[in-house]
């Protein structure tokens, strides 16, 4: 279905290539995960697919690219956009019309579809997605899994072959997650689609998929083969495959299920050994408190009293569904959403946005470093202090925005830091991050945590919950629902609940590193 | 019967219709300072939007075109008041304290204001509220953003251009929003000046990476994929585009103005309306587009657009037969009813009733019957 076949790809007036001697056959209907750390050229390779690199992109694209009997080098997007059905990130910012059922239309109409077929078609898709309550919704007022599932809508109505997808879920709580994903096992099981995604959530992907393509970055040249034989070797893997490798499993178990199973000796050795209680170690004076605070809209509160105290040297994780009242809650503690009853007591606050890259406006990372200084009114040099500690060997002539999104995090924490907040908010802080950064992200956590801070970070990501949270606080409809120790918290929650904890239950372990120590204690 | 033609079938209405209807309103509105038709006209819009306004969003915008209308009226008022003008009659309501300014300014603050002066102020601003109203029904009723996807297939381009400038501005504003958050939270005392440039980056930004994505979407899902690119034949389309507005244009100015030479009326709207229709056609063979679901346009429809070109029809058949009881002799007389312009407007009345109603929306997320209660 796809073939490239030496596919080299350089941009305009960058001196390496972003991708070279890319050799890969996809089959049809098969479900391929692309991943690899942010910038090693995986958004090139899915763009590469249907013809937006190098026809939109500019740059030279060596090699061949051929989809469904279709070269790239001769046909355009436009000309592809019944073979290759492409959503972007955000599926928002690719809407064209306003309603559900226009925007499922739209690439039909584009293509000059004859009407009754058209017709036919929306309703099809309607009815395949689960979309056909919200036909007429305007698109604006759909949560995110539904805006997703439109999205992939619009362009299955093209009848494509191949279905290509950049980071579908990154920006979903897990449940809307599970929603897209189960949709897209569906295309592949009844529809025949080749699925090709990007995702840096690999244990929400890896185990519904057929093959992982492994896209190194640099020169390296790119691993292609099944999930467990990939994962085996490559520096990044999803939680469960971290338990297998410590737990020495071959071969590797992908599914939470598979490990279950596998697992009855593993927690017959662990029964004696108490699970580590990712608690705080050293917890001080309050650094923040909310009493009673009631927030949000004229006649629709969307904090319905919440009484609250944050100590320094705690890291508490703040979940709940979209719309739960995370963000108003950190909003209301750094003091740019008034209460409309209720208290907020809180000293010297630092919140990173959810998009860091609104704190950055300078030219430079040099000139944003300057300016945090003089803003901050501390000596010169602070904060490029700070984000030598945070990420080191960052140019400071780069523009902001060309950074990666782990980079930018620490710039936009770093300008943060500087002014010495005693309590740091963070909003949605993983979005976007590869392993890597995400693993860096834990150790700044900890070490701000150490160093006496009190954390507050409102997520999604359960398995940083699990590596980093010294508390969780779970918030529904406005309401405290849940509030204590990580392990008491997540384990029995079905959303909740990370990988290795759905393993071990009814034990507490959280992740794959706490298992590992008491295995390596109890060898010793 | 097909059940389009029925006017009690539910469905939506053509947004078309709805524009044309508050077309013949506003132009029956242009036509008189009488504020007893006004009135009536406003009143009319009011009537009919109540009836007939859906739950979406932009319904909300009558009570805004009707807020921004009082807003037109009260300034007008205000200005008359301080800029007076010389001589307007002879009742002296009040005296303000008067500024001199040279003969030669043309213009005098404050001094005597006189009723006649107030009240003829107040009719022409009421006329332009009028038609503001007018304007608001239209939008209430069928939303400049749904009237968009029937522009004519030679314009296609722009239509989408509009759609999507309709997105981003709410857009802009939210970034605008959260990006000023950002600024303060990153504190720093600054000028306003420079506040202004370093928020404007990150929102400049935002918005061009946002089109350029946007670009890329449109493009993989084949947006322009069967224009055919002929430049001859789109030149040719351009200039009779071109010409035709122009001599739409010169015929509604002629129309509405009712002064200039009567070669610039309506003969110069006719060869106007002809052109254009010429190059939409001519410009709608190039593409290979189709389009979904379109509104149809049937029974009710007409009847929408016939009820409000009577009320356009009458006004000036009325303008003929009596003209004073349209624009008043003296603003301090009792308006006169004029019975022809009153009796179009009322006909146009009728689509409280005549446009088929809407359908009950159903319920959230779940196809189907509403429950009974909720539909109580």
């Amino acid at each position: 279905m796809i073939e490239l076949d030496r596919v080299s790809v350089t941009y305009a007036g960058a001196a390496t290539a972003v991708l070279s001697d890319v050799d890969l056959r996809i089959p049809e209907g098969e479900m391929v995960l692309v991943m690899g750390r942010t910038g090693s050229g995986k958004s090139t390779l899915l763009r590469a697919l249907n013809g937006l690199v190098p026809h939109f992109s500019g740059g030279t694209l060596a090699g061949r690219v051929v989809v469904d009997g279709r070269d790239t080098a001769t046909h355009r997007p436009r000309d592809l956009a019944d073979v290759v059905g492409f959503v972007g990130q955000d599926p928002m910012a690719g809407f064209v019309t306003d309603n559900v059922e226009d925007e499922l239309a739209y690439g039909m109409e584009s293509l000059g579809i004859a009407p009754d077929v058209m017709r036919k078609r929306v309703e099809e898709t309607l009815d395949l997605l689960g979309l056909a309550g919200l036909r007429h919704q305007p698109l604006a007022q759909l949560s995110g899994g539904q805006q997703q599932r439109v999205a992939i809508g619009a362009v299955l109505t093209t009848h494509p072959r191949v279905l290509v997808l950049d980071e579908p879920t990154s920006a979903l709580d897990p449940l809307a997650a599970e929603e897209v994903l189960a949709t897209l096992q569906r295309l592949v099981h009844d529809l025949g689609l080749t699925v090709v995604l990007a995702e840096h959530r690999l244990e929400r992907v890896v185990q519904f998929v057929d093959r992982i393509v492994h896209v190194p970055g640099g020169a390296l040249p790119v691993e292609d083969g099944a999930p467990a034989d990939v994962l085996a070797t490559t520096p990044i893997a999803p939680p469960v495959v971290e338990l297998g490798l410590a737990a020495g499993w071959s071969p590797l178990p992908l599914t939470v299920r598979d490990a279950r199973r596998r697992s009855v000796d593993l927690r017959g050795r662990l029964t004696a050994v108490r699970p580590p209680e990712h608690r705080a170690h050293a917890v001080n004076g309050e650094v923040a408190a909310t009493k009673d605070l009631v927030a949000g809209y004229p006649r629709r509160p969307v904090l319905n009293g919440i009484t609250l105290g944050v100590r320094s040297g705690e890291i508490v994780a703040v979940m709940g569904r979209n719309g739960a009242g995370k963000s108003t809650l950190l909003r209301s503690l750094v003091g740019l959403h008034k209460p409309s009853s209720g208290k907020v007591t809180a000293g010297e606050v630092g919140l990173v946005p959810q998009v860091p890259s609104d704190l950055l406006y300078a030219a430079s990372v040099r000139a944003e470093c300057a300016t945090a200084d003089r803003d901050a009114k501390v000596p010169g040099g602070s904060t490029r202090a700070l984000l030598d500690r945070l990420s080191p060997g960052i140019d400071g002539d780069h523009h902001p925005r060309d950074l990666s999104e782990g980079q930018k995090l620490s710039l936009a924490l770093a300008i943060v830091l500087v002014a010495a907040p005693r309590l740091v908010l963070l909003d949605e802080p993983t979005r976007g991050l590869d392993y890597l950064a995400k693993r860096r992200l834990v150790e700044v956590l900890r070490d701000l945590a150490g160093t006496g801070h009190g954390v507050v970070l409102a997520t999604h990501d359960v398995e940083l919950v699990a590596e980093v949270a010294t508390r969780v606080v779970v918030l529904a409809d406005g309401e405290v629902v849940a509030d204590g120790a990580a392990p008491d918290v997540v384990v029995s929650s079905p959303a909740f609940a990370p990988q290795v904890a759905k393993i071990m239950a009814p034990q507490a372990w959280l992740t794959a590193a706490d298992v590992a120590g008491a295995l390596a204690e109890a060898r010793a | 019967m097909r059940p389009q033609h029925l006017i009690t079938h539910p469905r939506a209405l053509h947004p078309g219709a709805w524009w044309l209807w508050a077309l013949g309103l506003a132009a029956a509105a242009s036509r008189t300072l009488n504020p007893v038709p006004l009135a009536l006209i406003i009143a009319v819009t009011w009537f009919v939007v109540s009836a007939r306004k859906s739950t979406s969003p932009w319904a909300a915008s009558y009570g805004l075109f009707f807020r921004l209308s009082l807003i037109v009226i009260a300034v007008h008022l205000v200005f008359q008041v301080l800029f007076s003008g010389h001589a307007q009659g002879l009742t002296v309501l009040f005296t303000l304290p008067e500024i001199a300014l040279p003969e030669a300014a043309g213009i005098k603050i404050g001094g005597e204001v006189t009723l006649e002066a107030l009240l003829s102020a107040f009719y022409v601003s009421l006329q332009l509220a009028t038609i503001f109203c007018c304007i608001g029904a239209a939008n209430a009723l069928g939303s400049a953003r749904q009237l968009l996807r029937y522009v004519p297939a030679a314009l296609y381009e722009i239509g989408i251009a509009c759609v999507i400038a309709l997105t981003f501005a709410p857009q802009l504003v939210v970034d605008a929003k959260r990006v000023r958050e950002a600024a303060r939270l990153r504190g720093g005392d600054i000028g306003r000046f420079r506040r202004f440039g370093r928020l404007a980056m990150p929102i400049v930004e935002g918005a061009l990476e946002r089109s350029v994505d946007l670009a890329a979407a449109m493009d993989s899902r084949g947006y322009g994929r069967t224009t055919v690119a002929d430049p001859r034949a789109r030149r040719v389309t351009s200039a009779l585009v071109v010409a035709g507005m122009l001599g739409v244009c010169l015929g509604l100015y002629g129309l509405l103005g009712g002064e200039a030479g009567s070669w610039i009326g309506l003969p110069a709207l006719v060869v106007g309306l002809g052109l254009v229709a010429v190059a939409l056609v001519l410009g709608g063979r190039r593409t290979g587009r189709t389009r979904y679901r379109p509104d149809p346009w049937a029974l009710p429809e007409w009847l929408v657009v016939a009820s409000g070109a009577t009320a356009a029809v009458m006004t000036f058949w009325q303008v003929r037969v009596d003209a004073t009881t349209l624009v008043l002799a003296s603003p301090l007389d009792v308006p006169p009813v004029p019975p022809l312009a009153c009796l179009g407007i009322l006909v146009a009345l009728l689509p409280a009733v005549l446009a088929p109603p809407l359908p009950l929306p159903t319920h959230e997320g779940l196809p189907g019957p509403v429950p009974e209660e909720v539909a109580v």
